[in-house]
């Protein structure tokens, strides 16, 4: 009963304090009347009684405030009081108001961003039940590279390791759907049976896939994604059971997954098929596939490592005793950790540099309230003296800065908003699991804590200088203005604020060198003026042997007759394009192939004018031509750095190789190296051979043409040649060289660009800083520049000092700086490229900077303190 | 007033408060006086302190309070004790007793 009465009495008071407060004041004086009565009773004068009744009260106001005093909401009503007087404050200095929320809405609004972005990345756990029990298997060679899984260790693990519920086996597939309007290439994934038990998702309609669905030659089944369903079924309650026709065969659908299903291995893919792997040609050990697993409960990542690296090994030394390694490594590892593992140093590097733009956005913050908190040490002083409790001081000011970190917080949060937009919008495509990415409730509550940490930390400073301060020297000193000293606090805070500038302007000074110089690398082709399109051959009318490569040589011979274009070619890889098709190459015979060099090679299958048209350049030997076709002896041409590391001193020409079961091949070439992978990744070696010397036709191939001008405008012509030929195939993946080649280092130049903002944001507000300490310095100097002037000291004199004064705060702040960022940019290691993190060039263009821009935002109140008058200044008191 | 009096010992304001509304309603002098009648003297309320204590007591749901117009036209706030003021009057006394015991114990134990 009596908290509800408390509330409600409290609300009462809250809402209409004068009628409480009339009623204290008719107690307290029924009480007095009585008093006065009961002492007039006893014999005392009237007059006297009075004074006698009241003299008992103590003080009348007192008492009533004592009175009043109790219940919660004063407490309430004295912080509402704080927050009208401190937002009656930031209203009547708008400027000031406006710049520090300003500086904090883009401190805790970058902050925030990021941090949604890398929290939703890095620590969300993965949309599965008992997400740590889903992990990676890897297969890691003897230079610590990571291999593909094969098929046939899949097999051994299935069969043999104890360790899990469910292991899962998958690659890329993209099969075109008809039927519609158009045909589409649908991005999916050829999986095996117990994939989606793996992840421990179930088909929300329908059932997933089970052994008897996976064999060679089993059922063509598929499952399908919400997404899917819905665009292109309309999301018919009544799919499962109906055919779907994927590369002309009829599949039965057999489930749909649900809207909220993320496939994070493949987040793309909208189609699901059963691997159905086929085991002939030798593939089951071939490295093209993708290994998952869910761990048995109970059973540790460390456990289920020992487990397949017990079983891999003893795999190998049985089955593959020629090629076995015993260096070779296998685990099992967090799925998640799997995933983000190539992204994770970069992010956490973006959010400790977002971080630093947030300490400093605040510390510029505690220097404007410490700068307003000297001009208002007369107010605190005269509070003081009238008998304010110092914490209630204290708490009036913490109260203008939190109201102030809200503001900020508020615009942050709106900028935030954005701001994700903006980095999903400009986030590379090789960033994992963007779909944990979104503006949510954790977001909110982390802008809330940032926002009130903020706004106490830099409040803080400010307060304690305002109660240390002793309240007589500060009234004197309010009306008498004399020399006031630098504050420590506040040179301290620009300092900090120098060195942070430093710590992020030197990263991306880093990163910025990092991306000249990857531009800088030779890829070995000409990527100017280079137009590339996947073009593929689905349907059975492509069944007959020969088929594809009839269908490839006419597409060829149209597109050749495109005008504009010069000439084109067909690869079965495209450099930077993520294509990777590696295979493992040994020479035969005379040539020794010790297993740790034998690591892998890209295999290409190009028509002969392949090289014309990208540009590389032949070393030696003969190119591939119409000589190389089917039935001819099978010839290779080889990358130089294949020919230097395996053939060290001998004449490649002449050489056998074979490339993983298919050869042997004749060498009769060798060619310029090329960057497959990326700028970044020197791994060239490269075997070419003819398509129709490949025992497969590679089926999509790459078109690449070179043309005499801008060549993403060819687009719609060579389109149309196309499919004069056959118009129902897909054309995908066009892009020019040029666009590729940039692609390659997205990630970088995505990090670069945040790095760019933050630390152009950082020098932005540490030229603020050391404006405003010194303009602050000079107004209290005022009268002590007055006398050194009518002293003699010349203009110029005055404004070295002031300057020397800037100069010397950023110097010790640039010696701070770069010993953190000698520490600091280890983080960024795996983003450099070409450049050490202690890159003198660097530091050296980053101090100039610095001390530039200190230079420029001294100038001002030096100048300033030059024009003081000494008569001016002097009389002014 | 004689001059041997002391102010209410510290802690027993509530107590001395709720035994002496638990005979009749009185407002905040009539309770003042009552508590310095009955102790003969010997407890002296302070008058600011006694009126911070009646709207704690109210606030806790111990008192309950209603205004009356006075003969001389004054208004007076007249208190009563509630059910659960008579509650915790009781527990109140059943401690302080608890103690006094104690205390006389021990005195008589050094005695």
């Amino acid at each position: 009963m009596h908290p509800l009465r408390q509330l409600i009495r409290g609300f009462r008071a809250l809402t209409n304090r004068s009628a409480t407060d009339r009623e204290i004041a008719d107690e307290v004086d029924h009480y007095l009347a009585q008093a006065a009565a009961e002492h007039e009773r006893r014999g005392v004068p009237r007059a006297q009684a009075h004074r006698m009744a009241r003299l008992e009260l103590a003080n009348v106001t007192t008492t009533r405030e004592q009175i009043r005093g109790y219940g919660w909401e004063n407490i309430v009503e004295s912080t509402l009081a704080d927050l009208r007087y401190a937002s009656r404050r930031l209203r009547s200095s708008p400027g000031f108001t406006f710049v520090t929320a300003l500086t904090l809405a883009v401190g805790i609004g970058a902050t925030t961003a990021i941090f949604s972005v890398v929290n939703g990345i890095l620590f969300d756990p993965l949309p599965y039940p008992s997400p740590e029990r889903v992990v990676a298997i890897r297969e890691i060679g003897t230079d610590g590279g990571q291999n593909s899984g094969t098929f046939g260790m899949y097999q051994a693990f299935a069969e043999r390791a104890r360790s899990f519920d469910a292991i899962a086996v998958f690659k890329r597939w993209q099969p075109t759907i008809s039927g519609g309007d158009t045909p589409e290439r649908l991005e999916g994934q050829r999986v095996s049976a117990r994939y989606f038990a793996a992840l421990g998702i179930a088909p929300l309609m329908g059932r997933a896939f089970d052994a008897s669905d996976d064999r060679l030659s089993g059922p063509r089944v598929v499952i399908l994604s919400d997404a899917l369903w819905k665009r292109r079924f309309q999301a018919d309650r009544d799919i499962i059971g109906k055919t779907v026709t994927l590369d002309d065969d009829s599949y039965l659908v057999i489930g749909v997954m649900s809207a909220g299903f993320d496939n994070v291995l493949a987040p793309q893919a909208v189609v699901w098929a059963p691997l159905q792997y086929d085991l002939s040609q030798g593939r089951a050990w071939g490295h093209h596939l993708r290994t998952i697993a869910r761990l048995s409960p109970g059973m540790t990542v460390e456990g289920a490592t020992r487990d397949v690296d017990a079983v891999g090994h003893a795999v190998l030394a049985e089955q593959r005793p020629e090629t076995y390694d015993p260096a070779t490594r296998f685990d099992a590892t967090s799925l998640r950790g799997e995933l983000t593992r190539a992204v994770r140093p970069a992010l956490l590097a973006i959010m400790a540099a977002v971080a630093l733009v947030l300490v400093i956005a605040s510390v510029n913050v505690t220097n404007l309230l410490l700068a307003r908190g000297v001009q208002r040490r007369g107010e605190f002083s005269l509070r003081v003296a009238l008998g304010a409790a110092s914490g209630r001081v204290i708490r009036q000011l913490l109260t203008e800065s939190v109201l102030l970190a809200a503001v900020g917080g508020a615009v942050g949060l709106l900028v935030a908003t954005f701001g994700l937009r903006t980095l999903v919008a400009l986030s590379p495509a090789e960033l994992p699991r963007v779909a944990t990415i979104r503006i949510d409730q954790t977001m909110f509550i982390f802008a809330l804590v940032v926002t009130t940490l903020v706004g106490i930390a830099s409040g803080l400073a400010p307060a304690l200088q305002a109660l240390r301060a002793d309240p007589n020297a500060n009234l004197q000193r309010a009306s008498r203005r004399t020399a006031g000293g630098l504050g420590r606090t506040r040179a301290a805070l620009v300092i900090t604020e120098v060195a942070i500038a430093l710590v992020l302007l030197v990263s991306s000074g880093l990163l910025l060198r990092s991306v000249e110089r990857l531009f800088a690398v030779d890829v070995g082709f000409s990527a100017s003026n280079v137009l590339t399109m996947q073009v593929q051959a689905t349907g059975h009318r492509f069944d007959a042997d020969g088929a594809i490569d009839r269908y490839f040589e006419q597409v060829l011979d149209n597109v050749r007759r495109v005008p504009g274009v010069t000439s084109a070619a067909f690869t079965s890889q495209l450099p930077l394009s993520g294509d990777a098709d590696m295979y493992g190459a040994r020479f035969d015979p005379g040539v020794p192939n010790d297993p740790g060099q034998n690591r892998g090679t890209f295999r290409y299958a190009v028509t002969g004018d392949y090289f014309a048209t990208i540009g590389i350049p032949l070393r030696r030997g003969r190119l591939l031509d119409a000589r190389d076709r089917a039935g001819a002896p099978p010839v290779a041409v080889i990358s130089e750095s294949i020919a230097k590391r395996r053939l060290p001193g001998l004449d490649p020409i002449g050489k056998r190789i074979l490339i993983g079961s298919s050869g042997p091949y004749t060498v009769v070439g060798v060619v310029g190296d090329v960057r497959q992978e990326s700028l970044a990744l020197a791994e060239t070696d490269a075997v070419y051979t003819t398509p129709s010397q490949w025992k497969f036709p590679d089926n999509p191939m790459s078109l690449v043409m070179r043309t005499r001008s801008d060549p993403a405008a060819l687009t719609p012509s060579v389109r149309s040649a196309i499919w004069a030929v056959d118009k129902d195939q897909p054309i995908v993946r066009v892009a020019t060289m040029d666009a590729l080649l940039s692609g390659s280092a997205a990630s970088r130049r995505f990090a670069l660009r945040l790095f760019e903002a933050f630390g152009l944001a950082a020098l932005i507000l540490a030229a603020a800083g050391i404006y405003g300490v010194l303009a602050g310095s000079v107004v209290e100097r005022w009268r002590e520049i007055g006398v050194r002037s009518a002293l003699g000291a010349s203009h110029q004199a005055i404004m070295r000092m002031v300057l020397g004064q800037g100069l010397r705060m950023t110097f010790v702040g640039v010696v701070l700086g770069i010993g953190i960022a000698l520490l600091a940019t280890r983080m960024l290691a795996t983003l450099l490229f070409g450049v050490s993190h202690v890159d003198p060039f660097t530091y050296v263009g980053v101090i100039v900077l610095l001390v530039a821009t200190s230079v420029v935002a001294s100038a001002l109140p030096a100048w300033r303190a030059s024009r003081v008058d000494p008569v001016t200044a002097l009389r002014s008191e | 007033m004689e001059d041997n009096n002391t102010d209410v010992i510290q802690g027993t304001l509530d107590m001395l408060i709720l035994k002496t509304l638990s005979l009749q309603p009185l407002h905040g002098f009539g309770i003042a006086r009552r508590i310095e009648q009955i102790s003969r003297g010997v407890f002296k309320v302070n008058p600011g302190s006694l009126l911070t204590a009646l709207q704690r007591l109210e606030r806790a749901g111990w008192l309950d309070a209603e205004w009356h117009d006075t003969e001389n036209s004054r208004r007076a706030k007249y208190y009563a004790l509630t059910r659960a003021g008579l509650k915790q009057l009781n527990a109140e006394t059943a401690d302080w007793n608890r103690r006094v015991s104690a205390v006389a114990r021990l005195l008589k134990a050094e005695a």
